[in-house]
């Protein structure tokens, strides 16, 4: 159905954007071996998590629609320090231990 | 729903790029090239946040993701030893494929699922005013403790990566 | 002259004071012609993008012979004066020159990050010029968030820098990008407090909205704010990696810095985003500081870009100024005024504008006083705060070290006793 895919934007294919990105972000920080990696899947999740919540401020019925992107920005904010500080682990470890690979990284394996 | 073309063009075209990319965040096998793809998936986002009519948030992700993250991690790249520079997976890279998979079948079926309501409101005019309305306003609470949490982060940042200095030989 | 000949010169110059016009009569066609709306966009974009494109080429060639003859007269030199009159061929032949050369590229580079670096520091250039107002009704990206744009359009700069840094695979290309990314961080700062204050004054992020409130109140927010003026000028002359603050290309320190492997029309575009970013930046100054195509009655005579290109040359000018005449800083004296100057004062700026809008609304006095009294005001205690922090912050000046420094491992040479008259003066005994 051409008329339903390409003329139009929907909600709901803005939701499919958004779950992709989250299915690819969720696979990059299980799966990486590499600490930066790992956080760059977690970078990937919370803009999916973004791009879904200004969709549903722009398409759903709401009493204060721009609360949506009020969260999104939110959630930019913690990424921001989310990400410095995730970056200053990520050398701190490697400081001590000479590696950011995560399977290596196993001082506290039973 | 959008029925403007030209919009809707933009936003398949978006959305092909940014998706295309993350699965390029994948496959290539240097990290530098998985950060720079990354830095390319944040701008297409941003992109997408100005189809869906918000220019602010929009211009917040490509300063903060693409002018200071990306930054960051390339910075982090670059700190770690050139053997440790490669994107591979580990064992469980199948049972994430798995658990990515499913994640995905479910959202796609929730999304189909519901019966979402659909308001039939056109785009906002500009929202930088009404955002900054918000914050100060319903929102002033958590936008301290946002500004709280940066400071923590900072610190913390700070702490983890000083080096012990070294005691001074005269 | 006759009167029709009169009427018709004063109708022309009418319709080139606003080239927004043009275009209005262009879709105008269009729409009469009964052609599709998106058709309208389409002309439109490619109208104002095409003027704006090759605006930013004859500039880049032109930038080029004014710095290079401003920058020789001012150091006494005679600059080039062999190609054409005054030089004029001199920008062509480098750039025959520089398409010429032979594109090299280490073997051990990173190829496909060594080939979009170049291309990725000249688009943000470029894309900050679609939402500068050139006059009234012409801006080709009208932007409600026009600052925040250029702020977060600019800082994809430091990335690109970075990709060429990496990518060369050369200690002194990745010194360089580290030297340019610790400067982008620090001076990023001090920029978006400076322009913040700005923007809680017009009460606006629109870029046209800005040069608005200067036309309406009749003042140009430099009279208003001259301490973000200062701090913006100081602060973006050191992000845009000009003399006094090029520690990224210090040829002397590290031969070229970021661009040190690059050659023939990759470093060409290195060159000429340079150039551009120059210009935009002076552009921006222009536009936020000095009211943009506004300029009291003026305007009302003359096209307005035409007054907007005058301030960007004027501002331009001081840029190729402080590049002929100033020193170059060391990495760590940079760093420290970023962040023990810049940063303080812009701090100190902001709540200063906050406190004097909040008492502008709520006093209810008229524009008319108000605005002389912020501007006497604001000057007075610009002038007071760069004295106070000199006063305070400045380290003293020191002829003689006061006291032996010691490195581990190095030995360090005694220094030579002082004399008696070293003595009397610095009060340091010998050693």
């Amino acid at each position: 159905m051409p008329d339903l895919l390409l003329a139009s934007v929907r909600l709901e294919h803005v939701l499919l954007l958004g779950g992709w990105l989250f299915a690819i972000g969720l696979f990059l920080a299980l799966s990486k071996r590499n600490a930066i990696g790992v956080l760059m899947g977690v970078e990937l999740m919370l803009n999916a998590v973004n791009v879904t919540l200004l969709a549903f401020s722009r398409f759903v019925v709401s009493p204060r629609p721009l609360d949506g992107q009020v969260f999104a920005l939110f959630v930019i904010t913690v990424a921001a320090a989310e990400a410095s500080v995730a970056l200053a682990l990520a050398i701190a470890v490697y400081r001590h231990r000479r590696t950011v690979n995560i399977d290596e990284i196993d001082l506290l394996r039973w | 729903m959008i029925n403007d073309t030209g919009i809707a063009v933009a936003f398949w075209v978006l959305a092909a790029t940014t998706v295309g990319c993350a699965l390029m965040v994948v496959m290539v096998r240097e990290l530098i090239h998985a950060v720079l793809f990354l830095a390319l998936c944040f701008v297409g986002v941003a992109g997408i946040y100005i189809v869906l009519s918000a220019d602010f948030v929009a211009v917040a992700q490509i300063l903060i993701y693409a002018g200071a993250i990306a930054v960051l991690m390339t910075f982090a790249v670059m700190l770690t030893p050139a053997a440790d520079r490669e994107n591979s997976e580990t064992a469980f890279w199948a049972p994430a494929a798995v658990l990515a998979g499913l994640v995905l079948v479910v959202i796609t079926y929730v999304t189909y699922a519901t019966s979402w309501h659909i308001a039939g409101r056109g785009a906002f005019p500009a929202t930088a005013a009404s955002l900054g309305e918000a914050f100060l306003k319903p929102y002033v609470v958590p936008f301290e403790v946002a500004s709280v949490l940066l400071m923590t982060a900072m610190i913390g940042a700070i702490v983890l990566t000083k080096e012990d200095e070294e005691p001074e030989s005269a | 002259m006759t009167p029709a000949l009169l009427t018709l010169i004063t109708k022309h110059w009418y319709d080139i004071r606003d080239l927004s016009n043009l275009s209005h009569k262009i879709e105008q066609l269009i729409a009469d012609a009964g052609g599709p709306h998106w058709l309208i966009y389409v002309v439109s974009a490619i109208l104002g993008a095409g003027g704006i494109v090759s605006f930013i080429g004859g500039v880049a060639i032109i930038n080029i012979w004014v710095e290079r003859r401003v920058v020789g007269r001012m150091q006494s030199r005679l600059g080039p004066n062999r190609l054409g009159p005054f030089g004029l061929l001199q920008p062509v032949a480098d750039a025959i020159k520089l398409m010429q050369k032979e594109v090299l590229q280490p073997r051990t580079a990173y190829g496909l990050i060594f080939t979009a670096a170049p291309i990725m520091f000249t688009v943000p250039g470029i894309l900050l010029f679609a939402v500068l107002p050139w006059g009234r009704n012409m801006t080709l990206a009208h932007l409600d968030v026009g600052v925040l744009f250029l702020l977060a359009a600019s800082s994809l700069g430091a990335l690109a820098v970075f990709m060429a840094g990496y990518s060369s695979n050369n200690k002194y290309s990745l010194f360089g990008s580290m030297r340019v990314i610790a400067m982008l961080v620090s001076y990023e700062i001090p920029i978006v407090l400076a322009l913040l204050g700005i923007v809680l004054f017009a009460g606006t992020m629109d870029l046209n909205g800005i040069v608005l409130f200067q036309a309406k109140y009749w003042a140009p927010m430099v009279m208003l704010q001259p301490l973000p003026f200062f701090i913006y000028f100081i602060s973006v002359s050191a992000e845009l990696n000009r003399t006094p603050a090029d520690i990224a290309e210090a040829e002397s320190e590290i031969v070229g810095g970021y661009h040190t492997e690059y050659s023939g029309m990759k470093f060409g575009l290195f060159y000429a985003a340079e150039l551009i970013n120059a210009v935009v930046v002076s552009a921006i100054i222009s536009t936020v500081f000095l009211g943009g195509w506004w300029a009291y009655k003026l305007d009302e005579l003359v096209p307005g870009w035409m007054i907007y290109i005058g301030k960007i040359y004027t501002v331009y000018f001081l840029f190729v100024w402080t590049r002929g005449t100033l020193p170059r800083f060391r990495v760590d004296q940079l760093l420290a005024f970023a962040w023990k100057w810049m940063t303080p004062m812009a701090i100190l700026n902001i709540v200063l504008v906050a406190a004097e809008v909040l008492l502008w609304e709520q006093s209810g006095w008229s524009a008319g006083f108000v605005i002389p009294l912020y501007i006497a005001v604001n000057n007075a205690l610009a002038v007071a705060t760069i004295f106070a922090f000199m006063r305070l912050l400045a380290p003293k000046f020191e002829r003689f070290p006061t006291r032996l420094r010691y490195y581990a491992g190095i030995d360090v040479p005694s220094l030579p006793a002082a004399t008696a008259a070293d003595t009397a003066r610095t009060g340091v005994q010998a050693v």
